[in-house]
C-alpha cells in the first residue's frame, strides 16, 4: 500500500484527537486520581447532611482519602444514610467519628474524619457510630436571635 | 374563497411533500449504511473523507474553541468574582466546554465548514452527472461517493469535538491563570474534582458522534436530493446548514434531557 502525504495529515488529526481526550480524561476529569484505586465503604447515618452531594469529598485533616458514593433516607430511623468509598490505603480506628462541614463560608460541603484511639481498624461495611450532621445555618441564626431576645429580657427585667 | 382553498392546498401539498421528503431521506440514509461495507474494505476512499472533512476544519475548529475558552475566562471571572470565588473557574470553563459547548459549537462549526462543502460536492457531481456516469459504469455511487464521506465525517466529528473542548480549556487556562491570575492549583484541582470521566465527558463524546451522524446525513441528502441546476446546489447547501444547525440544537435539548437529569 502506497503511502501519500494525506496519510501523514490524517494521522496527526487521529494523534491529536487521541492526545485531545487523554487530556480531558487526566488532567481535566478525574480518571488519573480516585477512580482506579481500590476502596472500602464504610457506612455513616446523620440527622441532617444539609448540602452533601454523591461525590463529594471525604477529608482527613484536610487531606482527601475517599469520595461519598451514595446518599440515601433509612425510613425506620428518620436519618439519612451515607455510603463513603475510602481509599484502602488509609486505614482508620473503629472509633473515627464523621461530621459534615463547610469549605469557606458558601462553599461545597465535605465529610471530615476524625480518629478515634481504638486499635482495631475500620473494615468493609462498618458503620460509624460517632456523627455530627450539618450546620444548618438558619437555625443557627434562628438560635442567635432567639437567645438575644431572651438575654435583652433578663437584663431588663431588674428595673 | 377560490383564494382560501388555494392556501390550504398549498399548505397540504408541503406537508405532504415534507413528508415525502423525509421518507426518501431515511431509505437513502438506510441505504447508506447497508451499502457501507464495500467502504470500510477500501479504507483510503474514508481517509481522504476524513482529511477533507476533519483535517481542513482543523483550523477554524481549533481557532474558536481557544476564543471561546478565553471568553468563558474572562465571563465566567467577572461573575463568580462578584461571589468570591474564583477559584471555580476552571469548573465552569471545563463542565461547560465538555458538556455542551465542545459538541454544540463543534457542530454548529463542522456543519457550515464540512456540511456544506459535502452538499456542494455531491449536488455538483449530480449537476454534472458525474453520479449517472458512475451508475452506467455499474458503479454504485451510494457505495462510492456517499458512503466513505458520511464514515469520514462521523469518525473526524468526535475528534473535533474534543480538540475544541481541550483547547477551550486551555483558552480558559491562559486568560484565567496567566492573564488574570487565578490560583493555578485551585482552577486543575477544583476542575479534577468537579468532572467525572463517564458522567461528563464520555457523554459530551456520545453528543458529538450523533451530531456527526445527523449532520453529515442531512448534508449528503440534501446534496443527493439537489436539483441538478446552479440554484438548485446553492439552495441545497443554504438548507444543510440550516436544518443541521436547527438539528443539531434540537438534539443537543434532547440528550441533555437524557444525560443530565439533575443526579
Amino acid at each position: 500500500m502506497q503511502r501519500a502525504t494525506l496519510d501523514l495529515w490524517v494521522g496527526i488529526f487521529v494523534v491529536a484527537g487521541i492526545a485531545a481526550v487523554l487530556f480531558l480524561a487526566l488532567r481535566v476529569g478525574n480518571m488519573g486520581s480516585f477512580d482506579s484505586a481500590s476502596t472500602y465503604t464504610v457506612k455513616a447515618s446523620f440527622d441532617n447532611i444539609g448540602g452533601l452531594k454523591a461525590r463529594a469529598p471525604i477529608k482527613s485533616a484536610g487531606v482527601v482519602v475517599g469520595r461519598v458514593s451514595e446518599i440515601g433516607f433509612d425510613s425506620n430511623m428518620y436519618e439519612a444514610t451515607v455510603m463513603m468509598k475510602l481509599d484502602t490505603r488509609y486505614k482508620f480506628p473503629k472509633d473515627t467519628s464523621a461530621s459534615i462541614m463547610t469549605s469557606g463560608l458558601l462553599g461545597e460541603q465535605y465529610i471530615a474524619l476524625e480518629a478515634g484511639g481504638e486499635d482495631k481498624k475500620l473494615v468493609e461495611g462498618d458503620h460509624l457510630k460517632i456523627t455530627q450532621g450539618a450546620v444548618v445555618l438558619e437555625n443557627l441564626i434562628g438560635q442567635f436571635l432567639y437567645n438575644k431576645s431572651e438575654g435583652e429580657s433578663k437584663t431588663a427585667e431588674p428595673r | 374563497m377560490n383564494n382560501l382553498l388555494n392556501s390550504l392546498r398549498g399548505i397540504g401539498a408541503h406537508v405532504i411533500d415534507g413528508i415525502w421528503r423525509m421518507g426518501v431521506a431515511t431509505r437513502f440514509f438506510l441505504m447508506t449504511l447497508l451499502q457501507s461495507g464495500q467502504s470500510f474494505r477500501r479504507f483510503h476512499l474514508i481517509i481522504r473523507e476524513i482529511f477533507s472533512a476533519g483535517v481542513l476544519s482543523l483550523i477554524i475548529i481549533l481557532v474558536s474553541g481557544l476564543f471561546v475558552g478565553m471568553v468563558l475566562g474572562l465571563q465566567g471571572y467577572e461573575t463568580l468574582q462578584t461571589y468570591g470565588s474564583e477559584e471555580a473557574l476552571g469548573v465552569l470553563v471545563s463542565l461547560s466546554l465538555v458538556r455542551e459547548l465542545g459538541p454544540v459549537v463543534a457542530a454548529l462549526l463542522f456543519a457550515s465548514r464540512a456540511g456544506s462543502a459535502i452538499t456542494a460536492e455531491i449536488g455538483l457531481m449530480k449537476a454534472t452527472e458525474q453520479l449517472a456516469a458512475m451508475e452506467m459504469m455499474a458503479v454504485d455511487p451510494v457505495a462510492r461517493v456517499v458512503a466513505p464521506r458520511f464514515w469520514g465525517a462521523v469518525i473526524s466529528m468526535p475528534i473535533l469535538a474534543a480538540l475544541f473542548s481541550a483547547m477551550g480549556i486551555l483558552g480558559g487556562y491562559l486568560v484565567g491563570v496567566v492573564l488574570i491570575g487565578v490560583d493555578e492549583g485551585a482552577f486543575w484541582s477544583q476542575m479534577q474534582a468537579a468532572v467525572d470521566f463517564r458522567e461528563d465527558i464520555l457523554n459530551g463524546v456520545i453528543k458529538s458522534v450523533v451530531f456527526g451522524v445527523a449532520v453529515t446525513a442531512i448534508a449528503l441528502f440534501e446534496g443527493y436530493d439537489a436539483p441538478p441546476t446552479a440554484e438548485g446546489v446553492s439552495r441545497a447547501t443554504t438548507r444543510t446548514v440550516v436544518t443541521s444547525s436547527l438539528a443539531i440544537l434540537g438534539l443537543d435539548f434532547i440528550l441533555t434531557a437524557f444525560m443530565f437529569r439533575g443526579v
